[in-house]
């Protein structure tokens, strides 16, 4: 009997991401949960602009490139023009937090019925390893070289905890990925955010805290340790919004 | 008796697996180098594997497949 073994929707080659990067098990949790609700060939994915750029060649469903943090307008015009197909996009937080706030929030705002796979690694892993919104206070990056300094550089952004304030979105939820555990809720995580597209609900979010160990200059095992010591504490895990869940308990 | 395969030339030999593994089974093969330049996981000790797919949910790469 099979107990693991790689999805059929994940692309049977060589991933460019670096020796032990999240980007790779975050895929295959995607892989997983196209395999499992049957939909592979009704999928279309959005590749962002970042370490994931190339996210089209690893998914076996149809893919489509955006421009950098635009991912969730393309969406949004594939869902619109193919009402009967699934929409999702991957991207990571220099893509969605930073050039593409715009698109992430008023996609939000209009509770448009995609699902967003969103990658915290709180850096810009693809370009070198500059500061992200979603930086650490403190973190030293290519461009913080002293730890990024909040009297000039002003505070993360924590994207579910903001989208939250909007009435639009169905669901978020932020999960990690940094052990076994953790990677068996992102999953549960991920697959609710593909169900929810597929009934119709709406907005779905997930954002996943990711390891980038190359610029983090960590081992790919510090860097999964980083992620309960520093992370973690500052990226609570939890639903931040899920409506039909506060529907049912007499809530909204 | 679990059974495990490995798509060795795929392999980065991040050292996941072998850290993630409860009963020690993984080793990276110090002595090989595959296709990528890496040295691939092997499993030094598979009498002892549990099956517990543990060492596959954490590897990147889906290298591992496992079996019972
Ligand atoms: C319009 C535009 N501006 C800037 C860039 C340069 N650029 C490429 S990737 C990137 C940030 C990627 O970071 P993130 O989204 O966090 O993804 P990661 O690489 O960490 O997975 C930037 C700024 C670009 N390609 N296009
Ligand atoms: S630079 Fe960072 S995010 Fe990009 S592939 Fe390497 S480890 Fe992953
Ligand atoms: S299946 Fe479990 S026991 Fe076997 S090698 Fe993997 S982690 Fe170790
Ligand atoms: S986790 Fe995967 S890529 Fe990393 S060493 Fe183990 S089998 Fe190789």
């Amino acid at each position: 009997m099979v107990v693991f073994e790689k999805p059929k929707a994940l692309a049977d080659v060589s991933m460019h991401y670096c020796p032990g990067c999240t980007h790779g098990i975050v895929h295959r949790l995607v892989a997983e949960v196209l395999d499992e609700l049957g939909i592979e060939g009704k999928t279309v994915g959005v590749a962002p602009v970042g370490c994931s750029v190339m996210a089209y060649n690893y998914f076996n469903c149809d893919m489509v490139e955006a421009a950098h943090g635009r991912a969730p307008a393309v969406a949004t015009g594939l869902k619109r023009a193919m009402p009967d197909r699934v929409i999702f996009t991957y991207q990571g937080d220099g893509d969605l937090a930073s050039i593409g706030t715009a698109e992430t929030v008023h996609a939000a705002a209009r509770n448009e019925n995609i699902t967003i796979i969103f990658i915290n690694n709180a850096i810009y892993g693809m370009t070198g390893g500059q500061m992200a919104p979603t930086s650490l206070p403190g973190q030293v990056t290519q461009t913080s070289p002293y730890g990024r300094d909040t009297s000039h550089c002003g505070f993360p952004v924590k994207v579910c905890e903001m989208l939250s304030q909007l009435d639009g979105p169905e669901y978020l939820e932020r999960v990690a990925v940094n052990n076994v555990k953790n990677v068996k809720n992102a999953k549960k995580a991920i697959k609710k955010a593909f169900e929810n597209q597929l009934a119709g609900k709406g907005f779905s979010l997930v954002e996943v805290v990711s390891s980038c160990p190359t610029n983090w200059g960590m081992t790919p095992k510090k860097a999964l340790e980083w992620i309960d010591e520093k992370m973690i504490p500052y990226y609570p895990l939890g639903v931040y919004k899920d409506r039909t869940a506060a529907k049912e308990q007499g809530g909204e | 008796m679990a059974k495990l395969t490995f798509r060795t030339d795929l392999c980065k030999g991040c050292g996941l697996c072998v850290d993630f593994c409860p009963k020690g089974v993984l080793v990276l093969a110090k002595d090989k180098i595959n296709k990528k330049g890496h040295h691939p996981v092997e499993a030094a000790y598979p009498e002892k594997c549990i099956a517990c797919a543990f060492c596959a949910t954490m590897c990147p790469d889906c290298i591992i497949t496992v079996e019972k």
